[in-house]
């Protein structure tokens, strides 16, 4: 008989191929093998695509066909965390308890507190957990413990916290070595291939601010001698546009693909650094141009759009702290305004010299 | 994480050993190797690795551990001097204290 209070998530949605019964009635089974549709979906979010409506239903899921005794894995409602834990369980009975993080992965969840104990405590018991499992532990990922109090979650549910490896692909060796994380499935790093994997994302967010730089720069490339001349508008687009572009690829791609190796250990700094590469670029491709101040212009904006861009890499990266990026941001916001005007300045004198 | 350590000298974390129980939790929730065991109490072994994320303090019944926590992120901190309150922290755009992250705004996470 199923428990009327308790919620279930859907078995109507698309990734579920079946349900298996509970006391708590019908839980929805998830394959470990992703379709092409749940690759299309992630790839989509990759780059940007409807990241923050990426959802599943909260509750409780099964793999496999778990017992009571099969462990019970938590994890966040964002699909594209949700796909790569279940891909990690083949040949596996276990259970997936997912919490309403509204679709943002465990540990920028954890951090707001949406992965947190509160919602922890209410998840395992409106999932009717305790009828559904004999053991009481829950193996909650070890990024979830910014939001996540262990001690708390013992005393108001019962449950036992085991903190899990914080990467998914280490949960088979985990489960298999009776529950013990090695120091290095403890360890976060940032490995090349983390970055790259990120810069779509990356780029895609400052891509419209970038847009709407070089349109300003067309539009007011024409203002010169005798006020305005769309023919120098046009003349001197290329010139603007490649400052522009040059700041994009300098601080979110260049920067984050190269991040260990750029001197230096403030990102706004590595970020000008590499927006300086793209500065000099600039200016051997438009050596012959005759328009110095244009050039000068365009450097400078691909220094300080760099170094923009691959300060908010701060966030996205997974070893830097509050009150770091406070002080760098003090000290490098300053430089980065006299840049901009500077920038608009040079810009603008390019009309007419 | 070779060549990939950030600034220090401001990290706020403080750890008072004598309230240390030797729990472990410490140990288990850090992602950057901050703390280690030392013979029956937690001991810290790289101060300046920590980010601030305050999982350990959380997790610390014991009250051995401070940091003033938060998220290590340009944008979030940006959001945070338009918002009152000044919180810095990611989440949901939709949230009415809205980090740097969600539906209403571009962000990280």
């Amino acid at each position: 008989m199923p428990d009327s209070k308790v919620t279930r998530p859907g078995l109507d949605q698309p990734f579920v191929t079946g349900s298996i019964d509970t006391l708590t009635g019908p839980v929805p089974v998830v394959p470990t093998e992703l379709t092409w549709r749940d690759r299309r979906g992630g790839y989509k979010v990759r780059w940007g695509f409807g990241r923050y409506s990426y959802t599943i239903d909260p509750g409780l899921y099964a793999v496999g066909s778990p017992s009571d005794l099969s462990p019970v894995l938590v994890t966040a409602n964002y699909k594209l965390t949700f796909d790569t834990v279940r891909r990690t369980l083949a040949g596996r009975d276990v259970w997936i308890l997912v919490l309403d993080t509204r679709g943002i992965n465990v540990w920028c969840a954890a951090g707001k507190g949406t992965f947190g104990t509160d919602e922890l405590v209410s998840r395992v018991k409106s999932a009717g957990l305790a009828q559904v499992v004999s053991h009481e532990i829950l193996v909650v990922p070890q990024l979830g413990a910014t939001g996540v109090a262990a001690p708390q979650v013992r005393g108001r549910t019962g449950f036992r916290v085991v903190w899990g490896p914080v990467r998914a692909t280490d949960l088979p060796e985990f489960l298999d070595s009776n529950m013990r994380a090695t120091p290095e499935m403890r360890a976060v790093t940032f490995p090349l291939r983390d970055r790259l994997v990120l810069i779509p994302v990356e780029a895609a967010n400052v891509l419209k601010l970038t847009a709407a730089v070089a349109a300003g720069a067309v539009v007011t490339g024409g203002i010169g001698p005798g006020w305005y001349s769309i023919a120098r508008a046009l003349e001197r687009a290329p010139i603007g546009i490649a400052g522009a572009v040059a700041a994009i690829v300098a601080g979110t791609v260049v920067t984050p693909a190269l991040l260990p190796w750029i001197p230096c250990r403030m990102f706004a700094v590595k970020g000008a650094i590499a927006g300086l590469a793209g500065a000099l670029l600039i200016n051997l491709a438009f050596l012959g141009a005759g328009a110095p101040l244009s050039l000068a212009a365009a450097g400078v904006f691909a220094v300080i759009g760099s170094s923009f861009g691959a300060m908010n890499f701060t966030g996205t990266s997974t070893f830097t702290s509050l009150h770091g990026v406070e002080k760098e941001m003090r000290l490098v916001m300053p430089w980065q305004a006299i840049g901009a005007v500077l920038a608009v300045g040079l810009w603008i004198a390019g009309g007419w010299y | 994480m070779a060549g990939l350590r950030y600034l220090e000298d401001v990290i706020t974390l403080q750890f008072d050993v004598d309230k240390c129980t030797g729990c472990q939790l410490c140990t288990q929730v850090c992602p950057h190797g901050v703390f280690v065991m030392g013979g029956n109490r937690a001991k810290v072994v790289d101060r300046g690795a920590c980010m601030e994320c305050g999982a350990c303090a959380l997790n610390c019944v014991f009250g051995a551990i401070e940091v003033q926590s938060g998220v290590g992120c340009a944008a979030a901190i940006i959001a945070s001097y338009f918002r009152r309150g000044g919180e810095v922290s990611c989440g949901p755009g939709d949230t009415a204290d809205a980090g740097s992250c969600g539906s209403s705004s571009g962000g990280c996470c």
